[in-house]
């Protein structure tokens, strides 16, 4: 995974509470085996209605998404994340987020912060005034800046440290092997077992 | 940096727990410190289509094997047929996914039961009939519903790709503690009124992040009494409140359900696991971080009006004024529902015709759930404009129905009888609702588009569906009820 530390780029406004990944990606982008190439599945409901935010040329290239409460809920499917990062975002800055989808975004190097609503409020009209400005992300300093208004975002120190420093889950677990195969020595015989077959 | 395992669960047994923390505690591989996560194991990984190929190539990649196939199993559910089952995957994406799982667990040696498998279905239902889930043990799947098997007492969750991955690699997961909420429901449901119409009024009460954070523990006598089937409805239905797991204590009703199935243990083995699980319930001094209070008593049908779950009301009551919210996230987000709902503010709930009637999904398609809608349209016929789908959860389910004869009920109703799996809970296979058209579904989501583009859902319990499906339009058995009266009163008259 690609370490992060601070970029910049164009922000976007989503005024919209409860995106569900249903929203972010439909199913019928799931059918895909593979895990990159996603960008076309983004919002692809939504994007078809030419009034929508990510059809305004003023956003495009976009890598920056400042969202309503709670997004990312529902269904657990990574490619939201995929579709998202594959469409060029790297953070998402919203009050709230759906467990899984946090979690998922930590694997995928798909920062998410959290910021008080009114301040997303604040962020959504600094941008609106002015289409195409660009918000820095700073992960060092967990702030996020968009011209003068600079918010701290909160964002856990484990997926911090691992962001910052580009490490990839089970390579770290990995070194605990060990204590893994204690544990499992220590198993016992009434846990399930799906082999052999009964 | 850490103690060991065998340390810390000793220093963890000390203090009142709850469930949730029994059963996280007893998982410990390691304690994190400083923020960092604990490692969990994980006792059952279920597998299905979707989630997995990316996570099976991640593992290639690294040159990395499956660590234990012997407690992971997978099914193909989400994007199978449920018509003609016998012949090729019409759809050609949606078999090259089911033939990358194929191929996948042939080579790392994972148990898979295939389309036309007798053990084939939902994965949510495939794993507690096969006895695999049961009590204390964690289970995680590649799906968010994965928290339906909380209803056993065992900590369940939903997980994404990259995790399938790192449990296939490794059996464990790096895991932050969750809160814990007590839903404690007290009273009597009354008859017409079952375990979905208490989750959707859950879910309506503290909204859809309310559980964010949270494991939450269902108890209290409207719990106790139902079903392990009722109970598995309301734990799925968990991370509709956005809460990645939901549990109930087990107790008889749970050991009832278990015992004799295969992978139950047996013998010995079975009074260990009985004597561990009796010291799992939340102890009487245990502190939640969160408790909410619901009266079964006053609970009615009920349904939902948007396009979140948490939009609901009683069956009884009026599609709300956006106005009434005042939240203006919510008024917004309840503007954007009814206009894509195409509702009016005001419109009795019962006065909303529907088109389809979906009965199925990890939230209501086992045998009791079955049931339910057949003990409702036993000798009626539907409503002729509207198109009722029943999708039993697993073959076997299905094999169950047909040795009481429901499949005879459903097709004399004028149902269409199907084979197993998702369906039209998010119409990945052929099973859609067509743009525009209107659903009364026993699923779990009702977001836009979820069952087809451009589809308006409306989430019901069986018992609704059913009624729903008899008048055409959104209705309960206490509406029949009343159709019967007045049909009796036409006649004295």
């Amino acid at each position: 995974m690609e370490k992060i530390t601070t970029f910049s780029g164009v922000a976007v406004p989503l005024r919209r509470s409860n995106v569900d990944t249903d929203q972010i990606i439909p199913a019928v982008y799931l059918k895909r085996v593979t895990k990159t190439g996603y960008e076309d599945a983004l919002f692809s409901s939504w994007r078809q209605d030419p009034e929508f935010i990510l059809n305004d040329p003023a956003y495009a290239g976009a890598t920056v998404l400042f969202a309503g409460q709670d997004f990312g809920t529902g269904s657990s499917r990574e490619h939201a994340v995929w579709a998202l990062r594959d469409y060029g975002f790297k953070a998402v800055i919203a009050p709230r987020f759906g467990d899984i989808f946090r979690g998922n975004s930590g694997k995928q190097g798909l920062l998410t912060g959290t910021v008080d609503e009114d301040l997303v409020e604040q962020f959504w009209e600094r941008i609106e005034a002015e289409p195409g400005i660009s918000a820095t992300v700073d992960l060092v300093a967990r702030t996020v800046a968009v011209g003068d208004l600079v918010v701290p975002f909160d964002i856990d120190d484990y997926t911090r440290w691992r962001l910052l420093e580009g490490l990839d889950d089970i390579g770290l677990t990995l070194r605990d092997e060990a204590r893994i195969t204690e544990f499992e020595g220590g198993r016992e015989s009434w846990r399930p077992t799906t082999l052999p077959v009964r | 940096m850490s103690t060991t395992a065998s340390t810390q669960r000793t220093a963890q047994k000390t203090g009142p727990k709850t469930l949730a923390e029994k059963v996280w505690n007893d998982h410990l591989v390691v304690q994190g410190e400083d923020g960092s996560p604990d490692l969990i194991y994980i006792d059952l990984h279920l597998v299905h289509e979707v989630t997995s190929p990316q996570a099976f190539d991640g593992l290639r990649a690294e040159g990395r094997p499956v660590r234990r196939p012997d407690l992971t199993i997978a099914t193909e559910d989400h994007n199978t047929p449920t018509l003609a089952i016998d012949r090729p995957i019409v759809d050609l994406t949606s078999r090259t996914q089911i033939e990358t799982l194929r191929r996948n667990c042939e080579e790392f040696g994972i148990r898979l039961h295939p389309l036309g498998d007798i053990e084939q279905g939902i994965v949510h239902v495939v794993g507690p009939q096969l006895g695999l889930t049961m009590p204390g043990i964690t289970v995680v799947c590649g799906d968010s519903h994965t928290s339906t098997h909380g209803a056993f007492g065992a900590m369940a969750f939903g997980i994404g790709t990259s995790e399938v991955e790192h449990v296939l690699a490794t059996q464990t997961l790096p895991l932050k503690p969750f809160k814990t909420m007590a839903i404690t429901v007290e009273g009597e449901l009354r008859p017409g009124v079952s375990a979905k119409d208490i989750i959707l009024a859950v879910i309506a009460k503290i909204g859809t992040g309310g559980g964010q954070g949270y494991v939450l523990e269902f108890r209290g006598s409207a719990i106790r009494a139902l079903s392990m089937e009722g109970r598995m409805t309301i734990c799925n239905m968990s991370i509709e409140a956005g809460a990645r797991a939901g549990m109930v204590a087990p107790d008889e009703t749970t050991y009832a359900y278990l015992k004799g199935r295969p992978h139950a243990p047996q013998g010995a083995d079975w009074d260990a696991a009985v004597a561990y699980w009796n010291t799992l319930a939340t102890d009487d001094d245990a502190v939640f971080d969160a408790e909410v209070y619901l009266d079964a008593n006053e609970l009615e049908p009920f349904v939902t009006w948007g396009t979140n779950p948490g939009q609901g009301v009683s069956l009884s009551e009026t599609v709300p004024e956006p106005s009434s919210y005042s939240d203006p996230n919510d008024r917004a987000a309840a503007e954007r529902a009814l206009e894509y709902m195409d509702l009016a503010a005001g419109t009795p709930m019962k006065d909303i015709r529907v088109d389809a009637v979906f009965m199925g999904s990890c939230t209501n398609s086992r045998i009791e759930d079955l049931r339910a809608f057949a003990s409702i349209v036993r000798g009626q016929k539907k409503a002729e404009h509207v198109r009722v789908m029943v999708v039993p959860g697993s073959a076997r389910v299905r094999l169950e129905a047909e040795a009481e004869g429901l499949d005879k009920v459903f097709e004399e109703f004028g149902a269409e009888w199907r084979f197993a799996g998702c369906s039209m809970c998010l119409g990945m296979n052929p099973d859609q609702l067509a743009p525009g058209e209107r659903c009364a579904s026993t699923s779990n989501r009702n977001f836009e588009g979820r069952q087809g583009k451009g589809g308006r859902t409306h989430l019901v319990s069986p018992l609704v569906a059913a009624a729903t499906a008899i008048r055409g339009t959104l209705s309960s058995p206490w509406d029949l009820a009343k159709q019967e009266d007045s049909a009796v009163m036409e006649k004295s008259a």
